[in-house]
């Protein structure tokens, strides 16, 4: 069995094709940038029949390139992708075995880009997302790892083989190495980006990394929302004490380094002490005490929906909160074995701990400064001289209205989770050192870094695209919401 | 202004101790102090060795009352054995009981013993800060102006194709964290199996002496992170200015383009992003620590991990207050020189 080449025999035609419009587009650009400070600004000229003429000059031609070299440049990057899931495995070379591997993500994207863009006008703001080509390209890379995980985790399916399982000889191999004892061209025959230094498949560690990311971060995020808004509300509505003592308490936190924080709560002592585990208990139950308050605001004034429905809610996420907080081997310990839902390993809730820790501080700014410029609009007065209470104006009249720099901020806030989660995979800390996540596979890789880089690059790059891609979705969210 | 300044300075003061005493809380609980005493005795004793340890050695105390001694503004402790002998937390093998100070704290200078590295704290960390420092000096000269370069070309023509480029990249390089940069460059330009080869791959070397190629990646790999988040703010801050009437006015006068943007627009623009640059301390110490981790740069960070790892108690109090205390100034500072730029800014 032969190794595989990077492109295989569709690089023959395509290699040259990405060189020439990669060289065009760098050029455009920089040549855009420079001349950007020199040459005047686009003018106006109107003609004789009424239309009017844009004249741009040199920068302008300038702009047109740089416009038209990127769509080559994606085009030819499409091409790749493919060829590879067009043709045979193994012709189109590593590339193209990766990008056969992800087919059903690709179907699930053009799918959902194809549904969404029909019916755009109907979606609100998500719709409006489509008319933005940044947003776009940031959903894309979003939607791209979302599907990845859940195919991976759901259905077992893209990864080529189990991300522990180790093959004798393949040890920091090179990307498109056979597999020993492989007879035949098909998926897993090959390790398609190598193998790592204890002679696991790279590019499925990669893959099964996004299950633990995309499981971990957007919860987290949430978590750490729940918190902010809970307690950045009335700290901004009410203003007074409570904000003062609040706020001292959320600079305190954002006064700590992030990195000396999770040296000293994510140690196995510290869960051996089980503050992680109050922690979880004080933080987890902001949920509880949110929906409480918004449903009742709400339906106070008719008893006979507002009791049962509080029940049932409060009922599902009351339990989830004691099975979550109860765990065997911790400080609480008290739900019989039956009833426990499910049990978080020690080592991810303190993880997990530690995100909505960090996070929180930060949202519970944003939410009161937002809430404090809005409680002075008309509406608001117009709630309170309704007699409606204060809680029902916080949650059903500033909240929806604070609902866009919230949702661009999600997003961020996402990345950065993930970026912390990294952070922690980086230095050792909380996961399992032979758990596939990315920042543990950074860690693990950059050893022998300068010797055999793919074990670090490859997850170090899906980070970076996943954090990319919900950067550039806030910013095409953000300068959407701003048109309004 | 006074009472601005005192209000703040006390606030700082309040925010150092109660932080400072959540990270003495956290490294003085049960099972590290139990981590020590195996250390100290080996790892085969019995619990009841253990605590007789711990209580003759002080740690058995209350908590708030230790970390007052650790401060400096409680009476260090001492214990008489039975044969008489006096220890205690000021007395060593230099400055016996009948010489020893009633107070050694942070106060007093006196910042502990490091047992990982046999050295005084106060040594270490100042030799971590001098080269932590060397670093933030060269990562500072490439940032600010970089940043600041890319933040005024695009904020110039808002909504330009320019504009777009720009802020995408410095949406790009928000988006790439320290180890994931670092992972990059040192593939690139560092690898000895597949990269360009022109850098080091490791710092190591530049402790001593600092060259292009020992010191450019890890400089570059901190810039680039925090580069993107000072462009963005001095490209929103530019747009804002570059819609104000005396920019129109000047416009409308005949002043060129590259005229308006250098005499009218920069100086104004420039103010806020003075704060965010200050208020990236924070955040670049987290690139520190990686950065240094990685390039294995032995400074401040590198300290930090060392500490942290091995559960030298001393020695992460030590990085732990002067962390926190670079924060805090930094915010102060910021804070101070907002106001001070700023005129349209009055003080209640």
């Amino acid at each position: 069995m032969d190794p595989l080449s990077w492109t295989g025999a569709a690089g023959a035609i395509l290699n040259p094709l990405l060189a020439a419009t990669t060289l065009a587009f760098v050029v455009s650009i920089v040549s855009m940038t420079v001349l950007s400070f020199f040459t005047p600004a686009h003018t106006l000229q109107s003609n004789p029949d009424g239309s009017l003429v844009q004249q741009g000059g040199i920068y302008g031609l300038s702009e047109i390139a740089s416009k038209y070299t990127l769509f080559a440049l994606l085009a030819v990057l499409v091409a790749y992708i493919v060829a590879g899931v067009v043709m045979p495995y193994g012709n189109a070379g590593i590339l193209g075995a990766i990008s056969k591997q992800f087919t059903p993500v690709w179907i699930a994207l053009v799918i959902t880009f194809a549904l969404s863009i029909t019916f755009k006008r109907r979606l609100g703001i998500y719709g409006k997302l489509f008319d933005n080509i940044v947003g776009m390209v940031g959903f894309g890379l979003v939607m791209f790892w979302v599907f990845t995980a859940v195919f991976v985790g759901v259905f077992d399916m893209i990864a080529t083989h189990d991300p522990l399982s180790q093959l004798s000889g393949l040890k920091n191999k090179v990307p498109g190495v056979p597999v020993p004892g492989a007879e035949d061209m098909a998926p897993g025959s090959h390790y398609l980006l190598g193998g790592d230094n204890l002679a696991r498949d790279v590019f499925s560690r990669m893959i099964h990394g996004s299950w633990i990311v995309i499981q971990i971060a957007p919860l987290a995020t949430m978590f750490a929302f729940m918190v902010g808004i809970t307690l950045g509300l009335p700290a901004g509505y009410f203003g007074g004490r409570f904000d003062t003592a609040l706020s001292f308490l959320a600079n305190l936190i954002l006064a700590f380094p992030v990195i000396l924080l999770f040296y000293l709560l994510v140690t196995p002592e510290m869960v051996e002490t089980g503050i992680p585990t109050y922690m979880a208990a004080v933080l987890f139950i902001f949920p509880l005490v949110f929906f409480a308050v918004l449903l009742n605001s709400r339906y106070h004034t008719q008893p006979s929906i507002r009791t049962p429905l509080l029940v049932v809610v409060l009922g599902a996420v009351g339990w989830i909160y004691l099975s979550l907080i109860s765990q065997p081997g911790t400080v609480f310990n008290f739900m019989p074995g039956a009833l426990d839902l499910f049990d978080i390993p020690g080592g991810i809730l303190v993880v997990f701990v530690s995100v909505v820790f960090v996070n929180s501080p930060t949202i519970y700014r944003i939410v009161r400064g937002l809430a404090m410029d809005i409680k002075t609009r008309d509406y608001v007065a117009a709630a309170q001289t309704r007699g409606e209470g204060s809680w029902y104006i916080m949650l059903w009249e500033i909240l929806p209205n604070a609902r866009g720099p919230l949702i661009v901020d999600f997003c961020l806030r996402i990345g950065y989770a993930t970026i912390l989660l990294g952070t922690l995979g980086f230095f050792g800390l909380g996961l399992p050192p032979e758990s596939p996540d990315w920042g543990s596979t950074i860690n693990a890789g950059r050893g022998l870094l300068s010797i055999y880089p793919h074990p670090a690059l490859v997850p170090a790059i899906a980070l970076l695209s996943m954090v990319l891609g919900l950067n550039l979705l806030a910013d095409g969210l953000r300068e959407e919401s701003l048109k309004d | 202004m006074l009472r601005f300044l005192a209000s703040r300075i006390l606030t700082m003061i309040l925010t150092a101790l109660c932080l400072t005493f959540i990270v003495f809380f956290l490294t003085n609980l049960g099972p590290n102090l139990e981590k020590v005493a195996k250390s100290e005795l080996g790892a085969r004793i019995t619990d009841a060795e253990v605590e007789s340890w711990l209580t003759r050695n002080g740690y058995m105390q209350p908590v708030v009352l230790r970390y007052g001694e650790w401060l400096g503004v409680v009476p260090g402790f001492t214990h008489e054995a039975d044969d008489g002998a006096v220890t205690g937390r000021c007395i060593d093998a230099e400055t016996p009981a009948e010489v020893a100070p009633t107070f050694c704290g942070v106060l007093q200078g006196d910042w502990g013993y490091s047992t990982v590295f046999r050295r005084d704290v106060s040594e270490i960390v100042a030799r971590g800060l001098g080269l932590t420092g060397k670093l933030m000096f060269w990562v500072m000269l490439v940032m600010v102006p970089g940043a600041l370069l890319i933040g005024v070309l695009a904020g110039m023509r808002e909504g330009s194709r320019t504009d777009r480029t720009l802020s995408t990249l410095s949406i790009v390089t928000t988006a790439t964290p320290e180890y994931v940069s670092g992972v990059v460059f040192i593939t690139v330009f560092a690898s000895s199996a597949v990269g360009l080869k022109w850098l080091n791959g490791s710092a190591t070397s530049a402790m001593d002496d600092i060259t292009f190629a020992n010191f450019t990646l890890p400089v570059l790999t901190i810039a680039l992170y925090g580069m993107g988040y000072i462009a963005r703010m001095t490209r929103a801050s530019m747009t804002e200015v570059m819609t104000a009437q005396y920019i129109r006015t000047a416009r409308l006068k005949g002043v060129s383009f590259p005229n308006i943007v250098m005499k009218h627009a920069l100086r104004n623009a420039l103010i806020a992003p003075f704060t965010v640059i200050m208020l990236q301390f924070p955040w670049l110490l987290n690139g520190v620590v990686i950065v240094e981790t990685l390039f294995n740069y032995k400074g401040f960070g590198w300290t930090l991990v060392e500490a942290a790892g091995n559960n030298d108690i001393e020695l992460l109090l030590g990085v732990s207050v002067v962390s926190v205390l670079v924060v805090l100034i930094t915010q102060l500072i910021s804070d101070i020189g907002y106001v001070y730029l700023n005129p349209r800014i009055r003080i209640s």
